[in-house]
């Protein structure tokens, strides 16, 4: 890794960069995007669409009329921000609104309230998220059934499904063994759960997708391993060594990393350069914590997923890390 | 002092809430509807008052080392008194703002009053300023009470504006209430400094 | 002005004894016209939780069934009339969940109310209404004693909360076991 590449926050990068990288991240995240039209449909287009559109207007507005700053929408990051929120919404109908509502959390309180890009603390996306989360629990814990290409009614969601982290999550809480449950009809078989046939957030169903995308983005060196690496990585080992003491109520690691938004998490969100360590040590702390925390959220926590809750709370550790690991200088 | 100013000092100028930032427990925690933000702020405004005049009252015969824990035992004393009729006349409210009337006695607001204004000034001017910091605090909590109810619950006083709707529920959770005091007070600090330029 | 007084010991001794007697006086007066208000509006609401969920009754005689309390109702005449069941369980997502359970003489659910919940807001927490008469899940009027409750996915007939099976399990096996203290209640 070339270490002239790592810049102090607020990054100050030429405004051709900062474009040019925010652009090849919404290149790399297509491939989910393709995914996600394929398995739910027109609302997941619909979805994503109107998530983008708001994002973008929403940042417009707020830098010509409130900051009365020259406007920036075309460096693309609210773009990015529009998809990645699209992404972890549920590609339901009555998302369709609630998305705009989140667009300008995300935008308005999550990134221009700081001063815009480079000196929001929390990824704008995930904060637009958790806000949904919390305030709409039921429309953004509905879950549309994969495969259904073009429902019969567009506006309403007839069929709903559930993701297999909540499968699991409820028969825990219900005494059930998780072995039971993984012979059941409604849960999906490993390779389906790779390529992404299982109920979920728009964006993090399909693994392979997410990992097309972030290899496009490794070797552009758009974003390093380390993050993605120490996340999966501490994810995977500790819920295994949960496993490996009793497998009958913790979750076996490989389904763990693959289930739920570790993937999207850990490859597009925990990467964002403003809100994550500048040094390579502090990736790796930042990745580690994350995916402990992770782990901790979805057995012991209130809710089935906790990527977002997470990778947030490891935003808020960013400046810390920046100070203790500080990159190595050539001259000292 | 002019009454005119300790009017203006109060609701606006000195706001408690918007310019001082002080009370910030209270005001965070209780204005999840605009009925309880408006309960509080009004039971602060009779220990406010009542404080404020009875300190002012005694300023001359407290020795300045033991000013501290007389304020404390006075403003302790008129927030029993709420507290006890609250319990007796209101027990549904006091539900619902519960332990936080207690702590009244604890709010900066009052015992900065008492040091700041009521043991320099004479009675009648400490009773209008704690009056009017205590209505200055009232509209503040009541308005982040009335948006943090109507964002959260789609409902105003209690009345349902939107039928059947539920509202962004985590605006009358606690990280709404920071969302919504941070919110408003830009806008009216904005607002504010907008009248300071044009005068 | 006058004169302000000196920071001396017997200066502060007096001024505080003075200040605290006054206001300790003051609270106690105060106290004597406040408790029989309190002690009243502390029964009534007691009483107004038991008769929102029971049919209606003259006298009350608390009861303690296997440790659960029970209020039993009876009317003018001194017949039985039906009885609030205090119960709970910690089956509920965010823990314990506590309820008090009415019921009339034939053990059919006159009402229900929320006494402790860690719900999640918006979600779980919405069993205060979502089985009352009218709601979604309404439960006033069966029997669980003979038939027990449980929801829709567990082959049951009642309507499980929106995306909170679990809080919804919890409740109905709350208001079973109420009705199971009601059914061992010997008159």
């Amino acid at each position: 890794m070339n270490l002239l590449n790592i810049s102090g926050s607020p990054h100050v990068h030429s405004d051709e960069s900062t474009k040019k990288i925010m652009w090849r991240v919404n290149l790399a995240l297509v491939p989910a995007l393709l995914v996600a039209i394929a398995y739910f449909g027109v609302n997941a287009l619909l979805v994503s669409l109107i998530s983008v559109v708001s994002c973008v207007l929403f940042q417009w507005l707020m830098e010509k009329f409130i900051l009365k700053q020259p406007t920036t929408i075309w460096d693309g990051s609210a773009i990015v921000t529009g998809l990645l929120l699209a992404f972890n919404v549920p590609a339901t109908a009555q998302m369709l609104w609630i998305v705009v509502i989140g667009a300008l959390v995300a935008i308005g309180i999550g990134k221009m309230s700081f001063g815009g890009l480079g000196k929001n603390p929390f990824n704008p996306a995930l904060v637009g998220r958790v806000f949904l989360l919390i305030s709409f629990p039921v429309q953004m814990t509905t879950w549309p059934k994969v495969g259904a290409w073009f429902p019969t009614h567009l506006m309403t969601d007839a069929n709903s499904g559930a993701t297999p982290l909540g499968i699991i999550k409820e028969a825990v809480k219900n005494g059930q063994n998780i072995s039971d449950v993984m012979a059941s009809a409604d849960m999906p078989s490993l390779m389906q759960i790779f390529l992404g046939h299982m109920g979920g957030s728009m964006g993090e169903i399909s693994a392979l997708a997410i990992l097309i995308g972030a290899i496009y983005l490794l070797c552009r060196k758009v974003i390093s391993w380390h993050i993605p690496v120490a996340f999966i990585g501490t994810a995977f080992i500790f819920s295994g060594i949960l496993w490996l003491v009793n497998p009958e109520k913790f979750m076996d690691p490989t389904m763990t990393i693959l289930t739920g938004g570790i993937m999207l998490g850990a490859c597009f969100m925990a990467t964002d350069m403003v809100t994550s360590p500048m040094a390579k040590s502090g990736q790796l702390i930042f990745g580690f914590g994350c995916g402990l925390l992770t782990v901790v959220i979805r057995n012991w926590g209130a809710y089935p997923e906790g990527v977002s809750f997470a990778i947030l709370i490891m935003n808020s550790v960013t400046p810390l890390l920046n100070r203790w690991c500080k990159p190595k200088r050539f001259a000292c | 002092m002019k009454t005119k100013d300790i009017i203006k000092n109060g609701l606006i100028k000195e706001n408690p809430t918007w310019v001082l930032v002080l009370g910030m427990c209270p005001t965070l925690a209780t204005t999840t509807s605009a009925i309880n933000g408006l309960s509080m702020g009004l039971a602060t405004t009779f220990v406010l008052m009542m404080s404020n005049m009875v300190i002012s009252l005694l300023k001359s015969v407290i020795p300045d080392k033991v000013r501290i824990p007389a304020f404390i035992v006075i403003i302790a004393t008129f927030v029993t008194m709420v507290e006890m009729v609250m319990k007796a006349y209101l027990p549904a409210l006091y539900d619902s703002l519960g332990l936080f009337i207690a702590l009244i006695v604890v709010n900066c607001i009052v015992l900065g009053r008492a040091e700041a204004f009521a043991s320099k000034n004479n009675v009648g001017q400490s009773f209008l300023d704690g009056l009017f910091m205590g209505l200055g605090f009232t509209w503040a909590l009541t308005l982040l009470g009335m948006v943090r109810e109507l964002l959260g619950t789609g409902c105003f006083f209690g009345h349902s504006l939107i039928g059947g709707a539920d509202g962004m529920l985590m605006m009358i959770l606690p990280p709404g209430g920071f969302l919504a005091l941070g919110l408003l007070m830009a806008l009216i600090n904005h607002i504010r400094r907008r009248g300071v330029k044009k005068s | 002005m006058a004169k302000k007084a000196q920071s001396t010991l017997p200066n502060m001794l007096v001024s505080l004894t003075a200040i605290a007697l006054v206001a300790a006086a003051a609270l106690a007066a105060l106290n004597g016209m406040t408790k029989d208000p309190i002690a009243k509006a502390q029964e009534a609401k007691v009483k107004a939780a038991i008769s929102a969920v029971m049919p209606a009754f003259d006298r009350l005689e608390d009861r303690d069934i296997n440790g659960a309390l029970c209020h039993l109702g009876y009317d003018a005449e001194g017949n039985f009339v039906g009885a609030a069941v205090e119960a709970g369980n910690d089956k509920g997502f965010g823990g314990h969940l506590q309820l008090m359970v009415g019921f009339d003489k034939e053990g059919q659910v006159s009402g229900y109310r929320i006494l402790e919940t860690h719900e999640t807001p918006g979600l779980g927490a919405k069993a205060d209404q979502w089985f009352q008469k009218g709601g979604k899940g309404d439960v006033i009027g069966t029997t669980p004693a003979s038939n027990a409750l449980s929801v829709k996915k567990d082959g049951g007939t009642v309507d499980a909360i929106s995306g909170s099976t679990i809080t919804s399990r919890a409740f109905l096996d709350v208001v079973n076991d109420a009705a199971k203290v009601f059914s061992s209640i010997t008159l």
